[in-house]
């Protein structure tokens, strides 16, 4: 019997996802641990690892297929003694393990022989009866995009589990696999302006058209929702922070140095606001929740996520346990992340959950803004830039820096004098910096 | 014969056959039962034979014209009627034999005689009651004979036979149907065709070919009644253009016999009578199945109009009792008989084949010019209460059409505006009934008509007329 490969769910929300590139060809020798694909998702690239030995014998899913559906079977490997040539999905043993898994690109961050090493995810198969492609026809395709209707959530029944009209007249009728589940929550007006509308108001010639990546339409998907269907409200205070720079200046200074003069860690402002943010989440526990639909999660930890820029998007990898985290260690990580997250590396589980998040424009001279909560959580807080300003103390008017942040709260979690207490426990962190060295 | 069967075909005809030969391929063990000759109707009386004469008359009308062509044939083209028939006999025979030779390829074996239903599972077979039609092809060796078989599984695939009209009974000599209008003992002067359906309309051209005064009568108000009314039209004015004389909201009231031939009076649309005289009478009505004789009322299968009852796969309302092909109902069609019987022995199997599809049934009339069909006319799309897109395009804008010298003809396309689906597909002109499959395959794969915009038709071939009839639906046609 031979084994299916099947698309790894690289995150548990993960439907579908991309496959770019094959790294072994059809009668390739693979190893347990080989990485045979890469896939993309709209956040990440990951790699897939072979968890047995045999032959590749079939790529039933070509590189540069998008959307192909989680444990769908994406290859055959054939075991010793069988004839990798004469493999079909349908031989293979409807039971046999699922053997991809993603495994942390870089060699150096987990052993490839670790099938089951922690950082890895395995698909585990589901039905193995779905068919095994997203073949649509033409007209199933038209009346699909016609319908809102997602393909990837119909079953085909014509040749090869091809999907032709009938299956999406089907789909239709029963009401099922309308639209993408994010869609599903809140159905969003139609456009008044249609794509070809918009068109029309430029030069034929004036512009470039690019198709949306992956990316771009998890972002435009994903606040959509969060700005339809989260409540927000927001609250801006501003902090004195001399004191933290002059701590950061002290304790970069007293960073230990490798020998060729690295240092060990060095801080931003922005590694102290989180640890800020963190510490306060833990002051006001009943700001560090998640909201679901008949519950809330109090959390004893703080996850903080700090948007990253990178090349045409964003992406928002999450300290876990920040509250924990020496400063130098969040500032490590981060490092590590945005390294990481502009290849479109990260993992997801590296960017995934969360409970608040920092975004942080100060750099471009932003003096203040709000920013759109990233679901699921439940604030957000917008940091601007420092600014040397006149302040009066004790009637006397002195010099001084002053940060101004906005928090985006989702009201249904967090209400407005719990967020103002979390905004007022974060100034408090922030003008006494020596407790975020922890004591 | 101790055996049994899984399948027990009866009737070797285009469907029966195919359906053995599949049911073979899937291993089961299959035999056939037949009374007359493999390949049925189709092979020996229809379909085949026809085409055979209608090629002869085509290339005679081709002689007879030949200096349209710049070509000079000195004397007088004529014909020898029976060397004619004999060309079409003998290609039916070669067809009949190697249906024979499929058969045994595949291990199917082949009952002669006349079968039975005994039971659930029995069939008997018995010497054939049945005169058949001559000339006969052989019987074929290494036939297993008459007595009682047992199958798991039977197909009854017993095809259909004409439909007689009171007062215009075949006589088998001045009033015919298709059996002796294929085998005239001499070409007919004058010749009056009842019914003008696609045998109707194929006799009418063949014999008009061949010189004959022909009268085509319809009792619906326009011949070619299940074609696009559009291409009927164009067809009517075609055939009234080579002398076919048509009397459509007419019908036959009676016919007398007298030494010359026939006498029929017939009344018109208006209630006016009139008399028509010929030699000949084709009684081309349409056809009815056999379902006589088989003992399908006592295992309580259901009938309806002549025609067995069955669901998409064959299935009759009695379990292990199936039935394809004409005898279950129409359209009453060799492709159709062929595909049911593969659908219907795919399930026998444990397949799972689709249920056939009677809208992407192509249809095929070899008049000249041919008319070929699949999908919804433009009257069934708009009833059906779709918007459309109709695209048109003639074949004086095709240039293959006029090298060829058949600038006549239509490429009719029939879309719904709402989604691009193509609906249907009608064309009448040189060739047609080789270039429908095209549509046919286009529609099954579902294409809008995007695909059909985007695909490359190659040049010169009468096949752009299909391309720019796509466009033309589109307000796109170039080459109008």
């Amino acid at each position: 019997m031979s084994i299916k490969v099947l698309m790894p769910a690289l995150s548990p929300t993960m439907e579908k996802g991309n496959l770019t590139r094959w790294l072994k060809a059809e009668g390739d020798t693979v190893k347990s641990g080989d990485v045979i694909a890469e896939i993309e998702t709209d956040k990440a690239t990951m790699e897939v690892e072979a968890a047995d030995e045999g032959t590749l014998g079939k790529i039933l899913v070509p590189a540069g297929t998008n959307d192909v559906p989680v444990n769908e079977i994406i290859a055959l490997i054939a075991e010793e003694g069988e004839d990798p040539t004469s493999l079909t999905a349908g031989a293979s043993a409807p039971a046999a393990p699922a053997i991809a898994s993603a495994a942390p690109p870089a060699a150096a961050s987990a052993p490839p022989s670790a099938a089951a090493s922690p950082g890895n995810i395995v698909a585990f198969p589901q039905s193995t009866e779905k068919p095994a492609r997203r073949f649509a026809s033409p007209l199933a395709r038209r009346l699909a995009t016609q319908n809102k209707l997602d393909l990837a959530l119909v079953t085909g029944s014509g040749p090869h589990g091809r999907i032709v009209a009938a299956d999406v007249n089907a789909a239709l009728a029963a009401g099922t696999a309308k639209a993408a589940p994010a869609a599903a929550v809140a159905p969003l007006p139609k456009p008044t302006l249609t794509d070809a509308i918009v068109k029309q108001y430029f030069a034929p010639d004036s512009f470039d058209e690019v198709p949306h990546e992956a990316m771009r339409k998890a972002i435009a998907r994903r606040l959509v929702e969060a700005k339809t269907t989260i409540p927000h409200f927001y609250l801006t205070i501003e902090c004195e922070i001399d004191a933290l720079l002059k701590l950061r200046g002290e304790l970069n200074g007293a960073a230990p140095k490798a020998k060729d003069g690295t240092p060990a860690y060095k801080l931003s402002v922005n590694d102290m606001i989180v640890k800020a943010l963190a510490l306060a989440l833990i002051d006001v526990p009943n700001a560090n929740v998640t909201f679901l639909e008949n519950t809330m999660l109090k959390h004893h930890h703080a996850d903080v996520a700090v948007a990253v820029a990178i090349p045409d998007g964003l992406i928002t990898p999450v300290l876990k346990r920040a509250d924990l985290m020496p400063l130098s260690v969040i500032s490590n990580t981060m490092k590590d992340y945005a390294a990481r997250a502009k290849q479109r590396r990260l993992k997801p589980q590296e960017y995934e959950g969360g409970v608040s998040a920092v975004s942080n424009l100060g750099m471009f001279g932003i003096k203040e803004f709000s920013a759109i909560i990233n679901p699921p959580q439940s604030s957000i807080l917008a940091v601007g830039a420092g600014e040397a300003r006149p302040v009066v103390r004790k009637g006397e008017i002195v010099p001084a820096t002053l940060l101004g942040v906005t928090l985006s709260c989702d009201h249904r979690a967090v209400d407005g004098a719990t967020g103002a207490e979390l905004l007022a426990a974060f100034k408090h962190h922030i003008e006494t910096p020596l407790t975020l060295l922890g004591i | 014969m101790a055996s049994v069967y899984d399948v027990i075909v009866i009737g070797g005809g285009p469907g029966g056959y195919v359906a053995a030969i599949r049911a073979a391929q899937l291993g089961l063990k299959t035999a056939v039962v037949e009374r007359e000759h493999l390949g049925g109707i189709c092979l020996n009386w229809g379909c085949i034979p026809t085409k055979a004469l209608l090629r002869s008359a085509e290339i005679f009308h081709f002689a007879q014209h030949a200096k349209d062509y710049g070509l000079r044939i000195e004397g007088k083209v004529g014909y020898d009627t029976e060397a004619v028939k004999d060309r079409s006999r003998k290609i039916s025979a070669q067809l009949n034999a190697g249906v024979g030779f499929l058969l045994k390829k595949n291990k199917v074996d082949v009952i002669w005689g006349e079968a039975q239903l005994a039971k659930p599972g029995e069939v008997k077979v018995a010497k054939s009651s049945k005169p058949a039609h001559q000339p006969q092809a052989a019987v074929p060796k290494g036939i297993l004979g008459e007595g009682t078989y047992q199958a798991k599984h039977i197909v009854v695939a017993t095809g259909a036979r004409p439909r007689l009209l009171p007062g215009l009974e075949p006589d088998g000599k001045l009033i015919w149907t298709y059996f002796e209008a294929m085998m005239p003992d001499a070409m007919p002067k004058s010749l009056i065709v009842v019914g003008s359906g696609a045998i109707g309309v194929e006799f009418a051209s063949f014999y008009r070919d061949f010189g004959a005064d022909v009268t085509l009568i319809e009792v619906l108000p326009r011949i070619l009644p299940a074609e696009d009314a559009e291409i009927a039209g164009l067809a009517h004015k075609r055939f009234e253009k080579r002398g076919i004389k048509i009397l459509t909201g007419t019908k036959i009231v009676k016919a007398e016999k007298s030494a010359e031939g026939i006498v029929a009076t017939a009344e018109a649309a208006d209630g006016k009578s009139l008399q028509l005289k010929a030699e000949r009478l084709i009684s081309a009505v349409g056809v009815t199945g056999n379902i006589e004789n088989l003992g399908l009322e006592n295992l309580g299968v259901k009938t309806e109009r002549g025609t067995i009852v069955t669901d998409g796969f064959g299935r009759t309302n009695v379990a292990g009792i199936y039935a394809i092909g004409d005898v279950a109902g129409p359209p009453m069609l060799a492709h159709k008989a062929e595909h049911e019987g593969v659908i219907c022995v795919e399930a026998i199997a444990g397949g799972h084949p689709h249920p056939l599809d009677r809208d992407m049934i192509p249809g095929c009339t070899y008049c000249n010019p041919q008319i070929a069909s699949v999908g919804l006319t433009e009257e069934k799309a708009k009833a059906a209460g779709y918007k459309l897109k109709v695209g048109r395009f003639p074949f004086i804008g095709n240039g293959k059409a006029i090298a060829l010298g058949e600038p006549e003809g239509l490429t009719k396309t029939i879309f719904d505006a709402a989604t691009g689906r193509l609906l249907g597909a009608h064309m009448i002109g040189a060739e047609v009934t080789e270039l429908i499959q095209g549509f046919v395959v286009a529609m099954n794969c579902e294409t809008t008509e995007a695909e059909l915009i985007n695909t490359i038709f190659p040049h010169p071939t009468l096949s752009e007329t299909m391309h720019e009839s796509v466009l033309d639906a589109y307000g796109r046609a170039i080459h109008i």
